[in-house]
């Protein structure tokens, strides 16, 4: 059967259902979840899609929420008023802050998870939504109208059995399941993550609509039986003794419980000999996969292929949940033969006689370019139309959750004709992510890390809260009560700097003792607080007993103003980037703006400006091939460019002003 | 695209007519102007009026004083002030008239970028006065294509004029230090996989390297500058020693003002003289007599201070009057500078000649080094008979300058040249992130915090050969770095 055909008879079927609702969201993955929550939340009649109600907030990877730059998205989207934070406090089975060794702004949380329960917990909050209903259906169809200008305008969705849903807004969150193929080796089916249903008819209705589809692959490794693992031959991977929770609504004492232990292991030379003599059998070498894998998240041929003079790579074993004897294999994700993985897995010390229950495989999946989307995540030429997460080719839970509150919060808003918001480069990771996405050429699952955000030591998951909280607030996810919070918890880390800079200590006896003691040179004349906390060998909670004035105060309020003043140096140098940041950031650029207008651009920039239609001229420099000297010429364009033919489009489908 | 930073620029033509402006805009334009300038006005009586800040003067208003970079002297000059929004580009806009020729302009300018000035971009003046609704929409069109040209124009010949072994040098190091952020880097992203266990200490010695690498390219600037900018050649001679003749001679047309009454050159002139393709920016200079004028006192002590600044010193001796003090105060100028002696006035009465001028010389070496040692560095020179007059010696002469180039006097050959303003102002800033770097490794200060200064020395070198920083950090982890799951 042809696609067409299938398209054809899907779009044939009429099953006398017909709902009006607010919005639509297809999917209820990571992404999914986040933006039906947050549509619903702000008032709006929402349904959530999915193919399986089972698999709500499915892990199909790794056991593991956060980690470096993915933790700061996740304590983003908790400030924001989203769900993922509060989730896995409740589901955590082992949490560890990472690179406490290092500056502030790269210490990150990540936590095991109990996948079952993850999933569980988060279908619950979802079933218990106000204004939210779950349907289990595949959508097959999207619904539009064409509008006056040449645009498309989305009326709603259909589901594979007929049904209509007519809907304001739509946002699609179809992670890695529209025509999945899963490989292993020379085997490959036609489904999505866990053998669970693809959904195949939906990529012919996007491609009607104008979307231009790309495929992408990933893949995961293989669980083992517990039982089967020798963890003698293993290093124990423990938890952090004093658990950090990741929501700011969570009390930190109801975290501090039983952890359960990971694994470490190496491959080793036996393990390279067994992959390098089977590569003709991997389809990815074969030549069988046609999508573009992760560089971040390469798999173990991949690994031995390309780092072939590593003697061994680490292997972490990781607990799937407390009451399953499945261990993810982290760090040996593979595409080869089954035959291949078992012979290869049983090389590494502890996994000898290994048994597994899932086999590690590779999937293929269609996502779209996200150049096609504005940074507010709807598409630029299909009004109410949004999407988030792996569709839009980035990878991971938490990339996924951070684009589905935001797509979720601007469909929400298109819906109550209220102003999108955006959160830019110099806010938060979220906007990091995402203007990369929608700006820059990506080849590749996008994954978040700590190097692209280059604002990156104002953008710390400790202050996350103090970053976004008030967005969160004004539209509608944050309470009255924890923004009162927020505010009150500002104006007590700014006393607290204060009287730290205006506090003097002398030279005395005790002040001398104690600097001696902490190997610090003694004073000279009387400095302050601040000055001292500044000393490298010193921190906040060391002087306390040369501070006896120290007003009482909760961990997070004195941890912020500690880091201000520690790093006020870096902080004032990242400050000064972000003020010029924002100055070319705020020039906009007309969505009505005809780029063969503007004169001596060169060809490429224009051909570039063009494609991505970039929403401000900071945005437009970001492009690639777009010059220094082609954003002059926009700049002096935009300067008597007639803006009173852009007004009725604004506040239709409004970019901030 | 930092339209809050000062902008400056060397607002004239850099070439002959010995006279520069420097021009300054911005916020800071005046603040930083005024950390270089001291006023010196008189009142009518023709005392000294106390040293005034540029704050207290009115917009449009014009005012004699000096340029000083830190203690020393750089140029007698005029100041005009124009505050904003009454200015070309709407901003506070100051303007420094100098006098002395190429290279104290540039000088100048080099003053002023290091208090807190930006070199600015071709065209940026213009942009400004458009973007700050100075010019109006038909004249923008016109400079739209302008500033394309421009800057198109100011990357292609600047990295053109870049010889290979510089890019070599700058790519090799940009590779080094994008290698050390992704170690970095790949290692805070997959802590569990790559530590950075003992690896300050490493990178402190890997730094060390590079700063003395960046050091080297910024020394090279001098000598890469004399090639682009031309050698500044000082001519010194007691009054009517021939001086001006042979600068006319060289230039070919009667410019110093040539008589024989003494002290009719009363400041200095400057020409730029090529040389077989080398350049020469020749200043001519008042005759260094004991002036009892005190206008000609200021173009004596002027000379003094050009022959500090030199690259190369000519001497004009008139052979046909005798040696005396004055000839004394010439040849002490001469200590450690390379020096030709042209003993002029061959065709009259010789009264000196070269063995008498060398034992002179000598006498004036012993006396200066207080008998100690007498290497042979601290007076380098030639002595070459000629007649200006008659062009007696003019070819043996010009031989002598071009041997001093290209037999390594000064060697122009197989050398990394910095000769670009912007490079070196690039690399200046190279140097201060590498600076901060080492700072915060002294500091203990955590890995993250460096990876940033180290990104921006990256970037910085990047602007010498026209590359951005783009995706290179994240390709450079992937490529070197095995990462985790």
């Amino acid at each position: 059967m042809s696609e067409l055909q299938q398209n054809k008879k899907c779009s044939d079927k009429v099953s006398g259902i017909r709902e009006t609702v607010d919005v639509c969201v297809v999917g209820a993955g990571h992404a999914g979840c986040e933006a039906a929550l947050a549509c619903a939340r702000m008032g709006l009649e929402t349904v959530i899609f999915t193919v399986s109600v089972d698999s709500i907030a499915l892990m199909p990877c790794n056991p593991n929420v956060g980690g470096s730059s993915k933790g700061h998205l996740v304590r983003e989207v908790d400030a924001l008023g989203g769900e993922m934070g509060k989730n896995i406090d409740k589901t955590f089975i082992q949490s560890k802050m990472l690179n406490t060794s290092k500056g502030p702004a790269v210490h990150s949380l990540r936590a095991q998870a109990d996948k079952a329960d993850y999933t569980r917990e988060m279908r619950r909050v979802l079933e218990n939504q106000e204004h939210l209903t779950i349907k289990q259906a595949e959508i097959c169809e999207l619904l539009w109208e064409d509008e006056e200008d040449g645009k498309k305008k989305i009326t709603g969705v259909k589901t594979f059995t007929g049904a209509v849903y007519e809907a304001k807004a739509v946002v699609l969150c179809t992670g890695t399941y529209l025509k999945a193929r899963c490989l292993c080796g020379e085997a490959i089916t036609q489904t999505g993550p866990n053998g669970l249903m693809a959904a195949n008819h939906l990529t012919d209705s996007l491609i009607n609509l104008g979307i231009e589809i790309r495929r992408f692959k990933t893949g995961t490794p293989a669980r083992m039986d517990k039982r089967s693992i020798d963890f003698s031959k293993m290093e124990e991977q423990f938890g952090d003794e004093r658990v950090v929770p990741f929501s700011f609504s969570t009390d930190p004492e109801t975290v501090q419980k039983e952890q359960i232990s990971c694994w470490l292991t190496y491959t080793n030379e036996r393990t390279h000999e067994i992959i390098r003599a089977n590569l003709d059998r991997s389809p990815i070498y074969a030549g069988v996969i046609e999508g573009t894998g992760p560089r971040y998240c390469p798999s173990i041929e991949d690994k031995v292929v390309k780092f072939a003079d590593k003697e061994r790579h680490q292997v972490f074993i990781e607990p799937e949940g407390l009451h399953t004897n499945e261990m993810y294999v982290g760090g040996m994700s593979s595409s080869l033969p089954e035959d291949v993985q078992l012979a290869m897995y049983r090389t590494v010390p502890g996994l000898e006689h290994c048994k597994i229950v899932r086999n590690a495989y590779a999937i293929e999946y269609d996502c779209i370019n996200p150049n096609q989307l504005y940074p507010t995540l709807a598409f630029k030429n299909i009004d109410g139309l949004f999407a988030a997460g792996q569709f839009n080719g980035s990878s991971g839970y938490e990339e996924a959750a951070a684009q589905g509150i935001i797509a979720g919060i601007n469909a929400g808003r298109f819906v109550q004709q209220k102003e999108q918001i955006t959160i830019d480069r110099s806010q938060g990771y979220i906007g990091v992510l995402i203007d990369d996405l929608v700006t820059k050429e990506n080849f590749e699952p996008y994954r978040m890390m700590t190097s692209r955000a280059e604002y990156r030591l104002l953008l710390r998951q400790d202050n996350a809260d103090l970053r976004l909280r008030r967005i969160g607030y004004e539209v509608g996810l944050v309470t009255k009560e924890q923004y009162e919070d927020l505010l009150d918890k500002e104006e007590k880390i700014q006393k607290e700097i204060e009287r730290l800079h205006n506090t003097k200590i002398g030279a005395n006896k005790k002040i001398q003792d104690f600097l001696e003691g902490h190997g610090s040179a003694p004073l000279k004349t009387a400095v302050s607080l601040a000055e001292i906390i500044c000393r490298p060998e010193l921190n906040y909670e060391l002087i306390a007993e040369i501070d006896p004035e120290r007003p009482p105060l909760r961990y997070d309020i004195a941890e912020q103003a500690e880091i201000n003043i520690k790093y006020d140096g870096y902080i004032k140098r990242q400050l000064k980037q972000v003020e010029q940041f924002k100055k070319i950031e705020k020039k906009k650029i007309p969505k009505l703006i005809d780029y063969d207008d503007v004169p001596s651009l060169r060809i490429e920039a224009r051909q570039k400006l063009k494609k991505y239609r970039p929403v401000s001229v900071g945005q437009a420099s970001r492009i690639s091939g777009v010059s220094p000297a082609d954003i002059s010429v926009l700049l002096i364009y935009l300067e008597s460019y007639d803006y009173s033919r852009e007004n009725s489009e604004n506040s239709k489908n409004g970019i901030e002003e | 695209m930092s339209s809050s930073d000062t902008i400056a620029a060397i607002a004239t033509a850099l070439s002959d007519s010995g006279i520069g402006i420097v021009r300054v805009s911005g916020k800071k334009a005046i603040e930083i102007v005024n950390r270089i300038y001291r006023s010196k006005e008189k009142d009518r009586d023709g005392n000294d009026l106390p040293i005034k800040s540029l704050f207290d003067y009115k917009s449009h208003t014009i005012h004699y004083g000096f340029i000083y970079d830190g203690d020393e002297l750089l140029d007698e000059v005029m100041v005009a002030i124009m505050k904003a929004p009454n200015s070309f580009t709407m901003e506070d806009t100051v303007e420094i008239d100098c006098h002395g020729g190429v290279l104290v302009t540039n000088r100048i300018l080099e003053a002023v970028i290091r208090h807190g000035a930006r070199i600015a971009e071709p065209g940026e003046f213009t942009k400004r006065a458009f973007l700050n609704g100075r010019i109006d929409l038909s004249k923008a069109e016109a400079i739209i294509d302008l500033i394309h040209a421009k800057s198109e124009f100011a990357l292609k010949s600047s990295v053109k004029q870049l010889k290979g072994s510089v890019s070599d040098a700058v790519r090799k190091l940009r590779e080094e230090i994008l290698f050390e952020i992704a170690h970095i880097e790949s290692a805070l992203d997959d802590p569990e996989h790559i530590s950075l266990e003992g690896y300050p200490q490493q990178l402190s010695v890997k730094v060390d390297d590079m700063q003395k690498r960046v050091d080297r390219l910024l020394a090279t600037s001098k000598n890469g500058k004399l090639l682009k900018e031309g050698i500044n050649t000082v001519i010194l001679g007691k009054p009517n020693a021939g001086k001006s003749s042979l600068l006319n001679l060289l230039v070919g047309e009667e410019r110093a003002i040539v008589t024989n009454i003494a002290g009719t050159t009363r400041d200095a002139l400057e020409e730029t003289i090529s040389l077989n393709g080398i350049i020469l920016n020749v200043i001519d200079t008042a005759g260094i007599r004991d002036a009892q004028d005190v206008v000609e006192q200021i173009g004596v002590d002027r000379a003094k201070k050009y022959a500090m600044d030199a690259d190369l010193i000519i001497y004009v001796v008139d052979s046909s009057v005798s040696l005396d003090e004055s000839d004394e105060e010439i040849i002490k100028l001469m200590k450690e500078k390379k020096t030709i002696v042209l003993l002029n006035k061959t065709d009259l009465n010789t009264v000196v000649d070269e063995d008498e001028l060398r034992s002179k010389i000598s006498q004036i070496y012993e006396h200066l080094s207080d008998g100690t040692d007498i290497s042979g560095d601290e007076f380098d020179f030639t002595v070459i008979r000629t007649s200006v007059k008659e062009n007696v010696g003019m070819q043996q002469f010009e031989e002598t300058i071009r041997n001093m180039f290209f037999q390594g006097e000064i060697s122009f050959n197989d050398e990394v040249y910095i000769t670009n303003m912007r490079h070196k102002e690039a690399l200046l800033d190279t140097k201060n992130s590498l600076e901060m770097v080492k700072k915060s490794l002294l500091d203990d200060m955590p890995e993250d915090f460096y990876s940033i200064d180290l990104m921006s020395a990256y970037a910085s070198l990047g602007t010498i050969i026209g590359e951005e920083v783009g995706e290179d950090l994240v390709n450079e982890i992937f490529s070197k770095f095995c990462m985790g799951k």
